[in-house]
């Protein structure tokens, strides 16, 4: 009884979560797919560091993004990896986009009854060689979309994303019809100035920016080598291409 | 163990009843097992505790700095506790939190080195390695509703590659070139990006000192549950040193100007 007496027994409650701050982000176009997310992580009011990674090269085809508990994330991330390692070497090949999709909603249900407290973003190219975007719940719940934001600012970017991806709320000249699917260069403008704006409007966001861009095998850079400080990371040139192009975010 | 022998049963012999507990009253609830289990306890809130650790990265290495009070409470109990730990060659701990565990947490890394020793393989565990070490240990307890209730800062060098991270009773880790725990987050953390952000391959040991110095000077000032005794633990191409206690040197004259706060208001 909170009476502060002691006549009671009293039990405090040890609690083994809290919330890390950040933003993630996945776009899918057409043969290709970005992922993104901010570098901040955060406790409360105080940013504890500048520089920690929220988004992850998983195979040449697939990058994850999560958000949350951080050290729940981490965690995850390195299991996923590690069963990622180990399909590779049972079969000799890289684990397909909509099989990890399907591995990280069982590792989360397992998880049901002291979930991650982690949002999952799985970007990357499905085998027929389409973009391909899944969003998950911390117990696994997961649906293929064309886009999604999650964490901090989600409310912020999602109704942007809506309106800018799935042309909600647009009226179209009359004669004229929405693009199916944006142009690489169109999306990656999408996506920085998501992330400039959600910077501005949510103080968990910030510091630095970091994009991965996964191109399906066989097409052309589309754009992407004129873009400022693009890296490739991709290990086998004969499939698809992984890239990651890294931007500051406002530091107050 | 259950002390009561009338849970044990009836004896296996006839003979043996020593105590005379059977057939005997029922104990008034034979579902309890462990007459002690409400004694298992577990971490859920710390005790002695410890204040701030700061930790910086300069020219040459990494600075750690801790001042060497463990509180019980608001009472300042133990006024010369050590709160830096070398580990191994090239590593270093602080930690904030509760003492008890952080000494538990002594005992698991000196294990570990040993074992890590009598490979002989010339292998060393190195600050990354510690940190991941220490940040498993620390996730899995939480996991088990049982958390060591400290924040670690992991500082070292090795192979000339300058190491500082923190881990906490979350299993939260991140790495910067400034970090502080406890009040150190709120209070010198921000003096210290200041002073160290964007300069991180240019200052030398002394100013890094100096910096932290003065930011421990601050802390006394503000922590109430801190001292002015510190310790500096510095780790470069030389290993880990460990300072002697040394004193903040303050000034209160400026205290004798201040008016209006609380009950003095002439």
């Amino acid at each position: 009884m909170p009476d502060g007496s002691y006549a009671h027994p009293q039990q405090r409650q040890f609690n083994p979560y809290t919330e890390n701050g950040g933003t993630i982000l996945a776009i899918a176009g057409a043969d290709f797919t970005v992922i993104a997310g901010d570098t901040r992580q955060s406790e409360g009011y105080s940013i504890q560091t500048r520089y920690a990674p929220k988004v992850f090269r998983l195979t040449d085809r697939a990058v994850l993004a999560v958000n949350g508990f951080a050290a729940d994330g981490n965690m995850f991330v390195k299991k996923v990896k590690q069963r990622l390692e180990w399909y590779r070497h049972a079969h000799a090949k890289d684990m397909p986009l909509r099989a990890i999709a399907r591995l990280i909603q069982t590792m989360l249900y397992a998880q049901r009854f002291f979930p991650y407290y982690v949002y999952n973003i799985l970007g990357g190219i499905e085998e027929d060689g389409s973009g391909a975007v899944y969003s998950f719940d911390p117990v696994g719940s997961y649906e293929r979309e064309a886009c999604r934001a999650a964490g901090a600012a989600q409310s912020l970017v999602q109704p942007f994303l809506d309106n800018q991806i799935y042309f909600k709320n647009q009226q179209l000249p009359p004669g004229q019809t929405r693009p199916l699917h944006l142009s690489l260069s169109d999306v990656l403008s999408i996506v920085i100035d998501s992330f400039t704006s959600a910077t501005e409007r949510h103080i968990e966001v910030g510091d630095g920016l970091e994009i991965y861009v996964v191109l399906a095998k066989g097409r052309g850079p589309q754009g992407l080598e004129a873009v400022r400080g693009a890296q490739e990371l991709t290990t086998n040139a004969e499939g698809d291409r992984v890239f990651i192009v890294r931007r500051e975010l406002k530091k107050d | 163990m259950d002390h009561f022998p009338t849970s044990w049963g009836r004896p296996r012999t006839e003979a043996y009843d020593a105590y005379n507990t059977f057939p005997l009253h029922q104990r008034p609830n034979p579902g309890h097992k462990d007459a002690f289990a409400e004694g298992v306890q577990r971490t859920q809130q710390p005790i002695v505790t410890g204040t701030s650790v700061l930790g910086i990265l300069y020219k040459d290495g990494i600075m750690l700095v801790a001042d060497t009070l463990a509180s019980y409470g608001s009472l300042a109990r133990f006024k010369s506790i050590q709160r830096l730990h070398p580990v191994g060659s090239s590593t270093v701990i602080g930690a904030s939190g509760d003492m008890s565990d952080f000494q538990y947490l002594q005992t698991l890394l000196e294990e570990l080195i040993i074992e890590e020793f009598a490979e002989a393989d010339k292998h060393e565990l190195g600050p990354a390695e510690i940190h991941e070490y220490l940040s498993r240990i620390m996730y899995g307890r939480r996991s088990k509703m049982n958390p060591l209730w400290n924040s670690l800062l992991v500082a070292g060098k090795k192979d000339g590659k300058r190491f500082l991270a923190y881990v906490d009773l979350l299993g939260t880790t991140y790495s910067a070139s400034t970090i502080a725990t406890g009040y150190g987050a709120y209070i010198a953390l921000p003096l210290l990006r200041t002073a160290v952000e964007g300069k991180e391959d240019t200052l030398t040991e002394e100013e890094a000192r100096k910096i932290l110095e003065d930011a421990m000077r601050v802390l006394f000032y503000r922590d109430a549950r801190s001292l002015d005794k510190y310790q500096i633990a510095i780790v470069n191409d030389e290993g880990v040193t460990i300072s002697e206690p040394k004193k903040i040197e303050t000034e209160w004259g400026f205290a004798e100007g201040i008016r209006g706060y609380g009950a003095q208001i002439q």
